[in-house]
């Protein structure tokens, strides 16, 4: 057999880039955990979770060990196989996305050129909708599997929500990239780094990508999947554990990909202002690799802010409202953006 | 009949359009949201931090001694007989030779139980008692396992030895004498 | 062998496992989530054959739309292993005669297909990338993708009709 003809050290640069974003989303999610609990006391006039650890740091491992620790129940009457391919499924699901998102810019180290993504495949964003897409399958095999009503209905509903959301998502998408004209995440941050940002461009598109993100990631006002009240959990009441932890675990990161999507998308990604050419501060390309990454990071943690602050705001939709929200006012909003949109090219074009 | 001016009659026109939107009302309510953040906390860090308590506030009972370290406790009844809850309950002893430096005078409790399920901590046998011997002071009875353990003993309730324990002493004679002050302004 | 070659291999093992288990398998829902399977291994094959676009857009429309509509409905039907019901022995035997015809068609046309072999290698590397599938679709076939899209718009109404009929 001959030997595989492939860059070894270039494997080992994206192994070791893949292990660094899995470990940072992985810990920022785990600190979305603790900043979700701190938010929401705050909301509610609460100090929060301050006994483990300095300022209550250590609460997430807390939880965590807690976790681990309950016991592992999986129901008789359950199919155990895709009980647990369930979450599974829901994490690895939350995690793939990570792949396409420009984290930063070109850094040298080394004396080679690192690319801070890893993978700028030019379907960048059909890649994220394709994935975001699957992210349905843990939760419905897992409420499926769990054998009880209860869990399938919340199954059920969480399948339907996404499908119908998805399409104002991409519809909402499809006036961006009429702007771009390009499908790779990495070349849209290069054009708003050169030109405006996305958002004030689309403002609209914008607003209808982060409701329909906010259905997708399962967030309330659209968390009728989960909803406590009526379906005593949804589709992970049967869960327990680490298992439950997987769940849950996903939801959060899900947040911090979907907030990284919308800082790329909408946001500039890694450029630091708007309106503002940043080579003019003269920074050797490392430290601008950084600064860009922290800039990104500082996006995405506002994002994650917003996400949880309308949590506590507002009131769970009833299903029915959901749905007209979503067929009714959502897809004709995003179509009429993508008309107003294609005719001011048009017109700029001539 | 209107009790309060604060009814409000429910609204039930249709939505308008800037209702039906949503938006303006959930940019308020993120608004309301968004100042409580910074608003004064209504919880504190409980064992750290402790709320005042009220100045007639009465919680679990100290039994007094005197300033040599004798049970000022006779005996005699009169707040057993003043306890509208029948809590309290004693046996009575007589103090033999060599025991002066126990208890204050002939007579005193050989047994002195409080049922801290039933008082009621209303300070009757505060003013029921003629020797200065028992005082409610500022503590809760903290929850146990078990029905057996509320019912508190001599062992529970007697003030530290001011000899032995002086610093003890002091902290709780504190607490008794806070309570005399505020009952003699009460008066 | 090239890694390319070894992912072929892999992959087209892949999709025929899947396939041959999501026919035999009892239980509807493994039958969809073996089908999935199959998509994901085709949408890996279009990778290698640099269509990007499409696989994506395979795994976004079929695993990521369809199969869950069809998962939709076996869990709310409750289909499962012991509700299956017992098929008619002449209807396998037809079904089997079937199965066959259709691979014999299909061997007929693929018989004589060393053209068709050679033609993704001709048409290079640029085929499957979502610029030159736009431009070939909005300029060469602009008339049947316009005739598909009122076929989809026609089944649309349609849906909303019967969804209507209820009130």
């Amino acid at each position: 057999m001959i030997l595989l003809a492939v860059d070894w050290a270039l494997v080992l640069e994206k192994l070791i880039f893949i292990a660094v974003i899995i470990t940072i989303s992985l810990v920022v999610a785990l600190y979305m955990t603790f900043g979700e609990r701190k938010v929401a006391a705050w909301i509610q006039d609460r100090i929060g979770p301050n006994r483990a650890g300095p300022l209550g740091l250590l609460q997430p491992l807390a939880d965590g060990v807690k976790m681990f620790f309950k016991e592992e129940i999986i129901p008789t009457s359950s199919n155990k196989v895709l009980f647990i391919l369930g979450p599974s499924l829901a994490m690895i699901t939350a995690m793939l996305t990570s792949a396409v998102i420009p984290w930063g810019d070109k850094a040298e180290l080394f004396g080679r050129t690192i690319t801070l993504q890893i993978a700028d495949v030019n379907i960048g964003i059909l890649y994220v909708f394709g994935v975001v897409s699957l992210g349905v399958y843990g939760i419905m095999i897992g409420s499926w599997a769990s054998n009880n009503k209860f869990s399938l209905m919340g199954g059920l509903r969480a399948a339907s929500q996404i499908i119908s959301y998805e399409l104002a998502m991409g519809l909402s998408l499809i006036a961006l990239l009429m702007i771009t004209g390009s499908l790779s995440l990495g070349e849209m941050v290069k054009q708003q780094q050169e030109g405006w940002w996305n958002f004030f461009l689309q403002p609209l598109g914008f607003f209808i990508f982060l409701v329909c993100a906010f259905a997708e990631c399962n967030r309330t006002p659209f968390d009728l999947a989960e909803a406590e009240n009526e379906l005593i959990g949804g589709y992970h009441s049967e869960y327990s554990s680490l298992k439950l932890g997987f769940y849950l675990f996903a939801e959060y990161i899900n947040m911090f990909i979907s907030s990284a999507v919308m800082a790329t998308l909408y946001f500039g990604g890694y450029d630091i202002l708007p309106f503002y050419d940043e080579t003019a501060w003269g920074l050797s390309a490392n430290l601008m690799a950084l600064l860009g990454a922290a800039a990104l990071f500082v996006k995405i943690l506002v994002f994650i802010f917003i996400f949880m602050w309308v949590r506590w705001t507002i009131p769970r939709f009833r299903y029915d409202q959901l749905m007209n929200l979503g067929w009714k006012k959502l897809i004709p909003l995003a179509l009429f953006n993508m008309l107003v949109t294609a005719a001011v090219i048009l017109f700029l074009k001539k | 009949m209107q009790l309060t001016n604060r009814a409000k009659q429910v609204d039930r026109r249709p939505l308008n359009f800037a209702e039906k939107i949503y938006l303006p009302a959930v940019l308020k309510g993120m608004g309301i949201t968004f100042s409580h953040i910074f608003k004064k906390k209504a919880t504190i860090k409980f064992p750290e931090e402790t709320r005042p308590f009220s100045p007639v506030f009465r919680g679990l009972h100290i039994l007094n001694r005197d300033e040599e370290g004798r049970e000022n406790c006779t005996a005699c009844g009169l707040c057993a007989v003043a306890c509208p809850a029948e809590a309290i309950t004693m046996d009575a002893a007589e103090r033999l030779p060599g025991e002066e430096h126990l208890y204050r005078e002939e007579k005193y409790a050989a047994k002195y139980e409080i049922n801290m399920l039933r008082c009621i901590f209303c300070g009757l046998c505060e003013e029921a008692c003629p020797k200065d011997a028992i005082y409610l002071t500022e503590t809760f009875a903290p929850a146990n396992y078990s029905r057996q353990s509320f019912i508190y003993g001599k062992e529970n309730m007697v003030i530290p030895h001011p000899k032995e324990n002086p610093e003890a002493f002091t902290k709780a004679k504190g607490l008794i004498d806070e309570r005399k002050a505020k009952a003699s302004q009460q008066q | 062998m090239e890694i390319t070659q070894i992912l072929f291999w892999f992959l087209s093992v892949l999709a025929v496992f899947g396939a041959l288990m999501m026919v035999t398998s009892k239980n509807p829902v493994y039958s969809v989530l073996w089908l999935i399977v199959v998509f994901f291994a085709i949408s890996g094959h279009y990778i290698l054959l640099n269509a990007q676009f499409l696989a994506i857009v395979n795994i976004i429309v079929y695993a990521g739309a369809i199969m869950v509509l069809f998962l939709f409905v076996i869990m709310l039907m409750n289909l499962n292993a012991e509700t299956e019901p017992q098929k008619n022995k002449w209807l396998k035997i037809a079904g089997v005669v079937a199965g066959c015809s259709l691979m014999l068609v299909f061997v007929a046309a693929l018989r004589q297909s060393d053209e068709l072999l050679k033609a993704p290698v001709s048409m290079g590397g640029e085929t499957g990338l979502i610029k030159t599938l736009g431009k070939t679709l909005f300029t060469d076939y602009v008339l049947p993708f316009e005739i598909s899209s009122v076929l989809f718009l026609s089944a649309m109404v349609g849906a909303v009709v019967i969804g209507k009929k209820g009130d």
